[in-house]
């Protein structure tokens, strides 16, 4: 559950945690955050609670309410973010539960919201018959329910995105260098395409098309249309992707041209 | 009268680089223009048992209701008669789960999210419930056609999230209905005219959180030419962004417009006009 640590000039003075859907903060005593200090308004801000979301809105206080340096009106906050209210600081903290296994990860469950985090006010609930019988026309799509309804089901399984997996690191290339070809023969030799793309297209759409996929462990070719197939080093491709390697000849569609990375 | 001369279908389904099993079910039938993905939950394989459910049931029920129904006619309220008749094989398949799901103590609590197109008339039927999706691609744009039943498109529809905010939310994957989870539960259907060279995506979240919409279009818009490699590149490139869910793609393109065999009653009478 994700918890706001309020501080002043670095000394730690309290953590709360969000369990409430309004969690308020301001000088008066009512608030849940209570700052008794004369530049923090009497309901200063609140913070909205979704489930794992939070959400700061400023409540037109007079001085106003900065998260990360920037003053603010309404903020979805971000683990890590700092809210500024007087010389106050609250930081949000709001990390994948940890507690949840790799097993987790991998398992899709159903799971129902809990009632006191989200109290159920669903506009149709499908146990309603009622509701069932009007719910014979042709759209669904007429009534959304308030925003803070419960979700009915939950698949939390890929929920958490922050702590990816091992298993799956974000493959993006660093600094590799760029596959580019360069046209050898016919009316446009000496020309070069940059494959900056993550799809490239090459030859005459309805005679002969072949596409060059730039994948995080490089560059792969594969037929996409036409009788024939494309020609790599005087070999014809079959229909399965493969992968270029630096300086290697393409024919495609009559058209010579040199498949090179450059550094 | 069957479609395959108008429709061409591609399907691709990968378990991706995380899950150690894919409890995602597709069924596709060129011959009666019908496309059904379900995207399963629940524990141990009771996913894939409820996702599997969905797509064996509603493409065998949806054949044998076609044999004596023509779903482009209109019933007395002026809907067509797909959509009745994708109401009550849904609402069927509801029941079969949830019933399994209250009978079998290792399938307790299993769900499935859904997607149904049933191409007829130069028309398609949606249906859906959850948060897997239909695209159509027309004239190189992609647009998403259905929306989907989350808390985050809820909070989208209220305004206090933004599209882009949505990206960065804790509440991922949280459904707002399922099929097999309740009695009953209400499918979103609506008909749209089809096109000829649309080409249709219906897919599961696997595929629309790891790809970015522009690169699902440019896919489709490079590769259209080849439906099945298209699928294929599809979860490729969600794989290569990492993978983390199942990820599931049917593709449908419209070659040409498939009006309605008219049948031999309209036509008898036509000829007395």
């Amino acid at each position: 559950m994700a918890k706001l640590i309020l501080s002043l000039d670095g000394q730690l003075i309290k953590d709360f945690t969000l369990s409430k859907e309004r969690t308020t903060i301001g000088r008066k005593p009512h608030n849940d955050i209570q700052i008794d200090n004369l530049a923090v308004s009497g309901e200063h801000a609140i913070i909205m609670t979704i489930l794992n979301d939070s959400f700061l809105e400023d409540l037109g206080s007079t001085n106003g309410t900065l998260v990360n340096g920037q003053p603010v009106k309404k903020h979805f906050l971000q683990s890590g973010d700092t809210v500024e209210i007087g010389k106050y600081k609250l930081k949000y903290m709001n990390e994948a539960p940890a507690n949840m296994s790799q097993a987790d990860f991998e398992k899709t469950m159903v799971l129902r919201a809990p009632a006191a985090a989200a109290p159920k006010q669903e506009v149709r609930n499908p146990t309603d018959t009622q509701t069932n019988i009007q719910a014979i026309s042709d759209t669904g799509a007429a009534v959304a329910p308030p925003a803070s309804a419960p979700a009915v089901a939950a698949k939390p399984a890929a929920a958490p995105v922050p702590p990816v997996p091992p298993a799956a690191p974000p493959m993006t290339p660093v600094a590799a260098p760029m596959g580019t070809i360069q046209i050898l023969s016919g009316p446009n030799a000496g020309k070069e395409l940059p494959l900056a793309k993550p799809l490239t297209t090459l030859g005459k759409p309805g005679v002969q098309v072949a596409v060059i996929a730039k994948r995080p462990h490089g560059y792969f070719i594969t037929h996409v249309e036409g009788a024939n197939f494309p020609v790599v080093n005087g070999k014809t491709l079959d229909a399965q992707a493969h992968q270029l390697g630096d300086h290697d000849i393409i024919e495609l569609a009559g058209v010579k041209m040199e498949f090179f990375l450059k550094p | 009268m069957s479609l395959s001369a108008s429709l061409e279908m591609a399907k691709a389904t990968h378990t991706g680089m995380v899950r150690s099993h894919n409890e995602d079910s597709i069924a596709i039938d060129g011959e009666i223009g019908l496309a059904v993905l379900a995207d399963g939950m629940g524990g141990y394989n009771a996913g894939e048992v409820a996702s599997g459910i969905a797509t064996a049931l509603i493409s065998s029920e949806t054949r044998e209701a076609l044999v004596s129904q023509s779903p482009h006619q209109v019933d007395t309220n002026g809907s067509p008669l797909a959509t009745g008749l994708l109401r009550n094989i849904i609402s069927k398949a509801n029941t079969s789960i949830f019933q399994s799901a209250n009978s079998q103590p290792q399938y307790a609590g299993m769900g499935t999210t859904l997607v149904v197109a049933l191409f007829c008339n130069s028309q398609v039927t949606l249906a859906h419930i959850g948060d897997s999706r239909c695209y159509r691609q027309r004239d190189g744009k992609l647009e998403q056609i259905t929306r989907d039943h989350s808390l985050l498109q809820e909070q989208i529809d209220s305004g206090l999230l933004t599209k882009e905010a949505a990206k960065r939310s804790q509440n991922k994957n949280l459904v707002t209905r399922a099929l097999g989870i309740e009695p009953a539960v209400e499918a979103e259907i609506h008909t749209y005219p089809a096109q000829e060279g649309d080409i249709y995506l219906i897919c599961s979240d696997g595929l629309n959180d790891m790809v970015e919409d522009e690169d699902i279009e440019m896919t489709l818009e490079a590769l259209g030419a080849n439906l099945q490699l298209a699928a294929e590149q599809l979860v490729q490139m969600a794989n290569d962004n990492g993978g983390r869910d199942n990820i599931s793609v049917v593709l449908i393109k419209v070659k040409k417009d498939f009006p309605a065999d008219e049948g031999l009653f309209a036509k008898f009478f036509s000829w007395f006009k």
